[in-house]
């Protein structure tokens, strides 16, 4: 391990927790570009962190220990997870510490620790977004793997570095079961971030929220470490879809000089621009579904990644 | 000498006698039970002296398996100077035996340490009569492990039934108890059965029942199937597969935490030691669809565990379900497993197998420690139900931190347990579409997509138990005098916790153990030249994992957080009322009760449940709300069954007329008939 990839690796973790609250302000203008609003600054998401981190946490008496670890521990997870990602190079000394169905255990451990907090004040909002979070946690998981499964056909691995080293071995090479996955992943990566027509991140209303209903009682640094490790998610769910479905630009192993990790850095950003509009664009096209038409919705995006399954086992035996 | 040369002797010298050793433990059980006897109401020298004696002998055990697995050695075989003349009984120790010892003395060790604290009420059975029962289910249970011939297993296997269910029985006096206690011995008779009834085949007419002669053995097709399928009833019986788990939710919440424990955690493993003995061992693997049967089996079992502990509202039987649900998991594994020893793909089976054998272990750990902090939760608020706990976070900060740890197990999250087992699983089944039949190899990957379902209803689950119990406000006032549990408990608990975590980070310890177990059973190993931290099962490039690096890296980035926040901003804090969007009146009966947080899956999955619901009328001025859910497979397939036996001993009972001359009237013309059959 030489002291260019330990570089390389701190180098992509910090440009994660870097632009992730980026991505999220990018999106929001997006939105509010298109739904004819003016649109907030783009540093907003900076502006918002900063005030949170300089107010006095309000803490309710009742919190126990769990509820204050929460945070950092989603927080740790969640930049773990971007340390892992090869969202930049695939010679990271982190790569090979999970693969993605690994990956996907983690992001169910963050998932599983909000849950806890969101129910250990004992409010009536805090255990219903648990129940939620957790119904549509358990909901997307089979078709997220069955994504993955269609990817480990292509190239028998689900470590994202071989998955990226392989496709892009043939840039031009496009299965069509990958269609059907890219598709199902876009749907999961919606719905597992709280994102229409799931869930709406604008949202206070009582009855439909699920993830505010778990952060409300979060406040100060420990609110700012919650939306900042919510950006993350949603920055870690887009690479790992450019890693499944957009691998250009990624430097691979054995080339990655320096000129190389500048494209792959521009691509990266490029990538982010463009699926930051593309959700914009979902989001403000689709309505809000009602919590009990989740399991149609997530039921379809697995159905898609079991096409792309049987469409690879059927054209490809 | 140098400490590690010493060491590799002494190892060697231990290894070599290592059958007649645990033989010595198993006694030394049996004689500690006795001395239970010696002064029954003695609670003090039962809970601190016996008890205690147990575990250590229980970490012996455990020792021994591990030394066993490690020197990899042929099998040791020793005839006991017991049972019936010219038919000794035949112990045997190989590497499946050993792992199978090690997860019983490891869990084992645990959970007397915890029953040391817990059995101190005079209510039921008394103490010294406990310690028996409980030292002699515990030995059995070793001896099922070990036994070599049909006649020694059968016994064991019968006194194990048998002990178990005086343990669930303890509480006698109650009459649920005596019909949960009833129904498990009915089930584990006819369980018995059908495994006397497949090694009667699996003898194969030579009339010789050490295992020795059964694995040399040809049986026809038929035959081979025929004791698969038995065998397959009589331990799914045992393990709680569906449809045969009706007596699982049943007895296991009746007996005491620490028997539970016991019950769940370990005996349902030496059901799956006898499914893996006769199927790998004995018949060779054969068909490949057994495997598809017992993966088919296994899948639905998981997913039936999950959706019905999900609404359950008693805590033990929340967990009695989530232990259908592992060992269908388990289950899934072991058909996976058959099914690619038999389509010739062994590495792949290697694979599966591991998985299984590693689940059963894990599951022994985490069931066990969440079996035991219900019992302290039990001990501290005379609570059972869900409905009625509440906030223990608060009181009993010791159980809860420990009852953390098995939960985020349990709910196969990384960098834990759980989650390498399953992991290990999901990764077999991507080799799916490797098997050469058609539409299988189209079928079983969504095989996958079920275990994943059923792995995140077990997090479902896991936090519905752990939120409703722990987190939160108290539902009853009187919750505010829970006491912690006392430091028995709290070791018997920890070591269980440890157990959880050193397997989570170091999961290639326990890839070894199971590896040395699939190098005799398939003749195959998984990849296992990688470092302890590190798993990399069949190649590093198709897919790696470290527990260790996890952890540590979420630790890391943690301190390092928490250091910067303090350092950049500050760290003030404000007590506070909750904000809760602003409601001024909060009360404790506004979160989420068990059957609310339940409510989406009896909303999704509604035809698996029988579900009778009391809805208040609107102008009800006492509103009362009910809900009752039953298992449909009770009334489908268990009522008819019922209904049949009795309607056959009605028939039968016809014959008694209760009159004397009728009776010499029977005994007459049975004797007509056998002088005309004999002449």
């Amino acid at each position: 391990m030489s002291t260019l990839t330990i570089v390389r690796q701190f180098g992509e973790v910090l440009l994660a927790i870097a632009i992730a609250p980026l991505f999220a302000g990018w999106i929001a203008q997006c939105r509010a570009w298109l739904q004819n609003r003016s649109a907030p600054p783009l540093t907003q998401p900076y502006r918002m962190l900063r005030k949170l981190f300089h107010k006095d946490v309000a803490l309710a008496t009742d919190a126990s220990p769990l509820f204050r670890m929460t945070p950092y521990i989603l927080f740790g997870t969640m930049v773990l997870a971007a340390a892992i990602i090869p969202s930049v190079a695939t010679d990271l000394p982190f790569a090979r510490v999970a693969d993605a169905i690994a990956l996907i255990g983690l992001f169910a451990t963050a998932r599983v620790f909000l849950s806890l907090a969101a129910m250990d004040i004992g409010t009536a909002f805090g255990s219903m977004g648990a129940r939620r979070d957790m119904m549509i946690g358990f909901l997307a998981e089979p078709a997220l793997l069955m994504v993955l499964f269609n990817a480990f056909l292509l190239s028998g691995s689900t470590a994202l570095p071989s998955v990226v080293e392989a496709s892009t071995a043939h840039p031009f090479l496009i299965d069509p079961s990958l269609v059907f996955a890219a598709v199902a992943f876009l749907m999961v990566l919606l719905a597992e971030n709280a994102r229409i027509p799931i869930d709406n991140p604008a949202t206070h209303l009582e009855l439909t929220m699920i993830h505010e209903a778990m952060v409300l009682e979060f406040s100060a640094r420990h609110l700012a470490l919650v939306e900042w490790s919510s950006d993350l998610k949603l920055f870690n769910y887009a690479c790992i879809g450019f890693a499944l479905f957009l691998p250009w630009g990624i430097a691979t192993h054995g080339a990655d000089g320096g000129l190389t990790l500048g494209v792959a850095v521009i691509a990266l950003l490029a990538k982010l621009i463009v699926a930051g509009a593309a959700l914009a664009l979902i989001e403000s096209l689709s309505a809000k579904l009602r919590i009990f038409r989740a399991p149609e919705y997530l039921a379809m995006a697995f159905l898609l990644a079991v096409l792309g399954l049987l469409v690879h086992l059927l054209l490809g035996a | 000498m140098s400490l590690a040369e010493w060491t590799s002797r002494y190892m060697v010298a231990l290894s070599r006698h290592d059958l007649s050793l645990v033989l010595m433990l198993v006694l030394g059980w049996l004689v500690l039970g006795a001395a239970g006897l010696i002064r029954p109401h003695r609670v003090g020298f039962v809970a601190h002296v016996l008890f205690p004696l147990g575990a250590l002998a229980a970490v012996g055990v455990a020792f021994l398996g591990a030394i066993a697995l490690l020197a990899g050695h042929s099998p040791q075989i020793l005839l006991l100077p017991l049972g019936l003349p010219n038919l000794p009984f035949h112990a045997r120790l190989d590497t499946l035996s050993a792992f199978f010892l090690l997860l019983l003395g490891l869990a084992g060790a645990g959970i007397s340490t915890f029953a040391a604290g817990y059995f101190r009420s005079g209510q039921g059975t008394a103490p010294g009569l406990l310690c028996l029962q409980y030292h002699v289910f515990l030995a059995s249970m070793a001896l099922v492990i070990l036994a070599d011939d049909a006649y020694f297993f059968m016994v064991v296997w019968e006194t194990m039934a048998l002990s178990s269910y005086f343990l669930v029985t303890s509480q006698h006096r109650i009459p649920e108890i005596r019909r949960a206690g009833f129904l498990y011995l009915l089930m584990a008779h006819i369980g018995a059965l059908c495994i006397l009834l497949s090694f009667g085949v699996l003898q194969g007419g030579r009339w010789q029942f050490t295992f020795d002669a059964m694995r040399g053995a040809s049986l026809t097709p038929f035959w081979a199937s025929a004791a698969f399928l038995l065998a397959l009833i009589g331990f799914g019986a045992k393990a709680g597969l569906v449809p045969l788990h009706v007596w699982l939710p049943e007895a296991h919440p009746a007996a005491p935490s620490p028997v539970s424990a016991l019950m769940s955690g370990l005996m349902l493993k030496t059901a799956v030691y006898g499914m893996l003995r006769i199927t790998f061992d004995l018949l060779h693997i054969r068909y490949w669809w057994w495997g598809v049967l017992v993966l088919g089996v296994g899948l639905f079992s998981a997913l039936f565990g999950a959706i019905f502990a999900a609404v359950q509202t008693d805590m033990k039987r929340l967990l009695a379900y989530s232990s259908i649900e592992n060992i269908g998991i388990i289950f899934t594994g072991i058909g996976l497993a058959i099914l690619f020893a038999a389509c010739g793909l062994p590495l792949f089976a290697a694979l599966a197998l591991t998985a299984a054998l590693i689940h059963s272990l894990n599951h022994a750990l985490f069931k066990s420690l969440l079996f035991l902090a219900t019992g302290s939760v039990l001990h501290a608020t005379n609570q059972r139900s869900l409905g009625k706990l509440g906030g223990l976070i608060r009181r009993m900060p010791w159980v809860a931190a420990l009852a953390l740890i098995g939960t985020l197990a349990i709910a196969g999250l990384p960098p834990l347990n759980g989650f390498v087992s399953e992991w290990l699983l999901l990764q077999s089944f991507l080799f799916t579409p490797q098997i050469p039949h058609a539409f299988l190899n189209m079928l079983i990957p969504l095989g996958a997509a079920l275990l994943a379902l059923t792995v995140a209803l077990a997090a479902y689950v896991m936090v519905k138990f752990y939120g409703v119990i722990f987190l939160g406000q108290h539902r009853e006032p009187s919750l505010v005098h829970a006491h912690d549990a006392d430091w028995l408990e709290r070791i018997g608990l920890a070591w269980l916790a440890l157990g959880c975590i050193a397997i989570g980070v170091m999961p290639q310890l326990a890839l070894r153990a199971a590896g040395a177990v699939t190098g005799t059973l398939l003749g195959q190993t998984v990849n296992l030249s990688s470092p302890f931290w590190w798993i990399a099962p069949i190649a590093s490039k198709q897919a790696s994992y470290s527990g260790l690096i996890l952890l540590a890296g979420i630790v890391g980035v943690v301190g390092i957080t928490f250091v910067m926040v303090r350092v950049l901003a500050h760290g003030r804090i404000r007590r506070t009322a909750s904000w809760d969007c602003g409601y001024p009146w909060q009360t404790s009966r506004m979160q989420d009760t068990a059957e609310g947080f339940g409510q989406p899956i009896r909303h999704m999955f509604g035809p698996f449940f029988r579900m009778e619901r009391k809805l208040p009328a609107p102008t009800d001025t006492a509103p009362h709300y009910q809900v009752h859910i039953e298992d449909r497979l009770w009334r489908v397939l268990y009522l008819p069954i019922a209904r049949g036996v009795q309607r056959l001993a009605d028939w039968i009972g016809l014959l008694q007329g209760g009159r004397l001359s009728i009776y010499l009237l029977y005994s007459f013309l049975t004797l007509i008939a056998l002088l005309v059959f004999v002449l």
